[in-house]
This record gives structure tokens, C-alpha cells and sequence, in this order.
């Protein structure tokens, strides 16, 4: 028996996402309000359709307000990009569960324009100068190096990858084409870690109509099913740049996710990896098992990531490298416009995509399969 | 001479770490049933979830077990040292402190480089324990 009975029983039916770009005219709400009516528009329904709301980033009670949803179920989460999985889980426990029948799910980000810093806050480590999440992923990056060789010409390959796909997405904030010597070129932001490692910070919003397979059936779009979700934490780290790059976390949820959907890795026809600096994306590969431990930067090296090129297009869109950094949100959007196939331009089409993996290394490890033939 | 860098956030559980510094002391908690030190200062050890913890002087040794270089401007006060490397510590009793590393003459930073802990005095009232080479 399946430790997770939820395989195929909730869907997305909708998606919609903002312009990414410098909004100032707006904010975080409005962005999300925008996106919103997009998704609605998306999945054919109206706004008085949802009966359930779950939000990430935004002030939960002015944009229920501002979007006048009145329902009998609406949760709130944390800025952080991991509750992209989370959020989405949940919805799939309340849609079976029957709290709710269409779930709204909003993300709205004004980071650009409210000249958003991630660092030069208060923090324990400030006396010593170290602040930033980059920085603690460029921390955690040199353990890499000295421990397997790792370089940071590894992770320009990973760049120039979803840069290439950005240059097919009209949509991404980035479109001019990379190659490694850039990326190598690049400013150091915080030596291991270019520029060019760093995700997009901007204005935008993103949202996903979530509802019951059963309803899902006779609705506007080919639905995208979540088949499989997997999560476990590891947050004993949490003050510090984790020494173990999550990988005990990650290979748990490897040992689950699977099973769960019913499918086999190989049966994965490409990826969305939270790519909020480049060696999240070596973290995440290694610890789902794509590759050994300390292989990473080899593995993704001749163009595994890049569609057309290799086994593994990974971040179709540009991802948060290239598209723009919304936390995992537009990354799911575009896994959903990936399988219900002829929704993104044809040179950035996955071939025949039936199943899509979303692979979260953060203090909360998670996976999400996602697919369009349940 | 102002001090221009960030204060540390001394809470309740932490100030004891900064008194330690003033008084040219390395310090962290202890969990009395695990021996296991754990860092930064909280209220119960993580080990037990209880307060069954003492406050222990540690060596002031051990290695870099990771670092790196900060280039972007975040703080004023480090806005004329950039870039200025900052290091991970692993003390041979297993806390991890970040830190920064001092007189490093003619060597170069690297992963695996035995420091020891020496005490930077930046004000009347605070003390920063940073690290250097140790041969």
C-alpha cells in the first residue's frame, strides 16, 4: 500500500502569471489579483466558483478583501519560496478531504519595486559580515568543491542552460543568450557564486486553479494531475549553511516520491528545479538521486539540462535564473503549460510530455509529479 | 572612533556568549545528559528539549571547514573592506561558528585550515571572537 493515497485526485485546471518585471504602478496584491483573474479566465470559471484560497506571500486578510473572496477556507503562508510545494500539497489534502471544491492559489511579489534586500538585515552572523542567502548557499557551495571537486564552471553550464530557455520564453526577464565564459566573466556577488548564479529578484504574480479529478474531467483545459508529493524537513541546520547539502532529507523523498505517483524515474520526461541559486540545482539533483553524491557538476555538463540536448530539460521557462525568481510558482505554471502540450512556443516544447518532476533542496525537501494522463 | 559594523543581536540566550568574548573566552552550551554542545544559544538543548544545559569554555581550535567572499556592499560598515572573506569554523568540539580570519600573511584561505580563535576588541562593551591561521 501506497503511504500516500492521493495519486491523481486533485488537478490543476487553471494557471495564470503576471508580466515579471518593475510594476511600481501596483503592488503585491494587485499583482496577485491580476494573476488571479487570469487563472480564472484560464479554467473557465468564475470567481464565484472558489470556495477555498491559499496564498503565499501576500497579506492574507487585504487580499481577500481587495479580491473579495469570501470563502470558508483560506491559509496563509510564509514568504519563502519551499511553501510553493507546500501550498500545493495542501490544496490537494483539503480538495480530498472536502473543505473545498476549487481552491484558488495565489503568489504576489513585489520585490523589485519595494527595492526588496536579502541581506544587510539583522542576524546573528552580521557582526562577522555574513548575511544573505546567497551567501549561505556560496558557503555551502565551497564545502561542495573541496568535498567532491565540484567547480564553479559546473554551474555555468546550468546557467547558460535555462538562459537558453528563456530566450524561447517572452516572458522571461532575461533573453539575451549566455555562454559559459560569460557566466565565468560574470561580477562575483559572493565568491564561489557569479552574478550570473543568482535568481531574478521582481515584481510579479502567479496563480493556480486547483480542483478534484472528478471535476476536473469536464473542465476548459486538459487537466494536469498531482500524482505524487513527498516532503521532509530538516531544519537542525537552520542558523547555519547546512554541511550536508540536505541530501539525507532529499533521499527520503526520493525513496517516496515515486511510489507514490505510480511511476518510475524513467517515465519522467523533464524537470522544474528550484533554482534559487545555481548550486540548489546540484543539491537537489544529487539528493533525488539523478545522479551519485558529489556528481552533480558532471552530470549537468554537455547539455543534460538543456532541451533538445539532453535526457533532463530542467526549467523550461528560464526558471528563477532567467524568467524570473516567483518561489517555484511560475516554475509549476510552466509544467502545467508543458503537459497540456501546444501552450508554449514550439521550440521551447518538451517532446510528447506526459510527466513532469518539481525538485525542492531547501530545509523543507519536497517533489511534486505532475502529470496529463491519469 | 565610532564602530560602524553591525551589533550583535544580544538576547538572553546569546549575551553570555558576548560576555565570554569580553573576558577572552570562547563559550558555547552544553547539553548535560548528550555532552553535546549545540550553537547558536537557545533557551532548551535540541538534544533533550530541556534546560539540562550548562554554558562550557571551549578549546578555540579547529578548522575552515568551508568560506567564502563577500562583494556586494550589504553593510556600511563593511562597505570598505569589500571583498572581505568570511569563514566557517569547525571547532574540534563540533560548533560551527562563522567567523572572520585574521593575519593571514602570506597564505592563502582554504578549506581545512587550522585556526584558533583570538578575541578582536571593537568597543568598551563588545568583543568579537574572529580566527587565525594555526601552524
Amino acid at each position: 500500500m501506497p503511504d500516500w493515497n492521493l495519486r491523481d485526485k486533485a488537478c490543476i485546471v487553471g494557471v495564470g502569471s503576471t508580466e515579471y518585471g518593475a510594476f511600481p504602478e501596483t503592488d503585491a496584491v494587485g499583482l496577485g489579483v491580476d494573476a488571479l483573474r487570469a487563472a480564472v479566465d484560464d479554467a473557465g470559471i468564475t470567481f464565484d466558483d472558489i470556495d477555498g484560497v491559499i496564498l503565499n506571500r501576500l497579506p492574507y486578510d487585504r487580499f481577500a478583501e481587495v479580491a473579495n473572496l469570501q470563502t470558508p477556507f483560506l491559509m496563509p503562508t510564509e514568504a519563502h519560496g519551499r511553501f510553493s510545494a507546500i501550498a500545493l500539497n495542501m490544496a490537494v489534502e483539503a480538495l480530498a478531504s472536502g473543505q473545498a471544491k476549487t481552491i484558488a492559489l495565489v503568489y504576489g511579489n513585489d520585490g523589485r519595486s519595494a527595492k526588496m534586500k536579502y541581506g544587510g538585515g539583522a542576524g546573528f552572523w552580521a557582526p562577522w559580515g555574513f548575511t544573505s542567502p546567497g551567501a549561505s548557499h556560496a558557503m555551502m557551495f565551497r564545502r561542495h568543491m573541496a568535498r567532491f571537486g565540484t567547480t564553479s564552471e559546473d554551474l555555468a553550464h546550468i546557467a547558460v542552460a535555462f538562459r537558453d530557455h528563456a530566450t524561447k520564453n517572452p516572458a522571461a526577464v532575461m533573453q539575451k543568450p549566455i555562454t559559459v565564459e560569460d557566466h565565468q566573466n560574470s561580477r562575483y556577488v559572493c565568491d564561489p557564486l557569479h552574478l550570473l548564479d543568482y535568481c531574478l529578484i521582481n515584481d510579479g504574480g502567479v496563480a493556480w486553479i486547483m480542483t478534484t479529478a472528478e471535476r476536473a474531467k469536464d473542465m476548459k483545459q486538459k487537466p494536469v494531475y498531482v500524482s505524487g508529493y513527498a516532503r521532509q524537513d530538516d531544519f537542525s541546520q537552520n542558523s547555519y549553511p547546512a554541511d550536508d547539502f540536505w541530501y539525507p532529507a532529499l533521499q527520503k523523498v526520493a525513496s517516496q516520491i515515486y511510489d507514490r505517483a505510480g511511476l518510475r524515474r524513467d517515465d519522467i520526461d523533464g524537470l522544474m528545479i528550484y533554482d534559487n541559486f545555481s548550486p540548489t540545482v546540484l543539491f537537489a539533483l544529487e539528493g533525488m538521486g539523478f545522479c551519485k553524491q558529489g556528481e552533480g557538476g558532471a552530470f549537468v555538463r554537455d547539455g543534460t539540462l538543456q532541451l533538445g540536448r539532453g535526457r533532463w530539460p530542467t526549467n523550461t521557462s528560464g526558471g528563477h535564473l532567467s524568467e524570473s525568481y516567483m518561489q517555484g510558482w511560475a516554475l509549476i505554471v510552466e509544467a502545467v503549460r508543458q503537459l497540456r502540450g501546444g501552450q508554449v512556443p514550439e521550440n521551447r516544447q518538451i517532446p510528447n510530455a506526459k510527466a513532469l518532476q518539481f525538485l525542492l533542496a531547501t530545509p523543507v525537501a519536497a517533489s511534486i509529479i505532475l502529470r496529463n494522463d491519469a | 572612533m565610532t564602530y560602524l559594523k553591525p551589533l550583535p543581536e544580544e538576547d538572553k540566550w546569546s549575551e553570555p556568549f558576548f560576555a565570554g568574548a569580553r573576558d577572552g573566552k570562547l563559550v558555547a552550551q552544553r547539553c548535560a545528559e548528550t555532552k553535546k554542545f549545540f550553537f547558536p544559544p537557545a533557551p532548551v538543548s535540541p538534544f533533550t528539549r530541556d534546560k539540562n544545559w550548562t554554558w562550557e569554555t571551549l578549546s578555540g581550535t579547529g578548522k575552515v571547514a568551508s568560506y567564502v567572499v563577500m562583494h556586494q556592499k550589504y553593510f556600511p560598515g563593511f562597505a570598505d573592506e569589500v571583498p572581505y572573506p568570511v569563514i566557517e569554523v569547525e571547532l574540534d568540539e563540533g560548533v560551527r561558528l562563522l567567523s572572520n580570519i585574521v593575519d593571514l600573511g602570506e597564505r592563502e584561505l582554504a578549506v581545512g585550515m587550522p585556526v584558533e580563535v583570538v578575541f578582536q576588541k571593537a568597543s568598551e562593551t563588545f568583543t568579537l571572537p574572529v580566527f587565525k591561521p594555526r601552524d
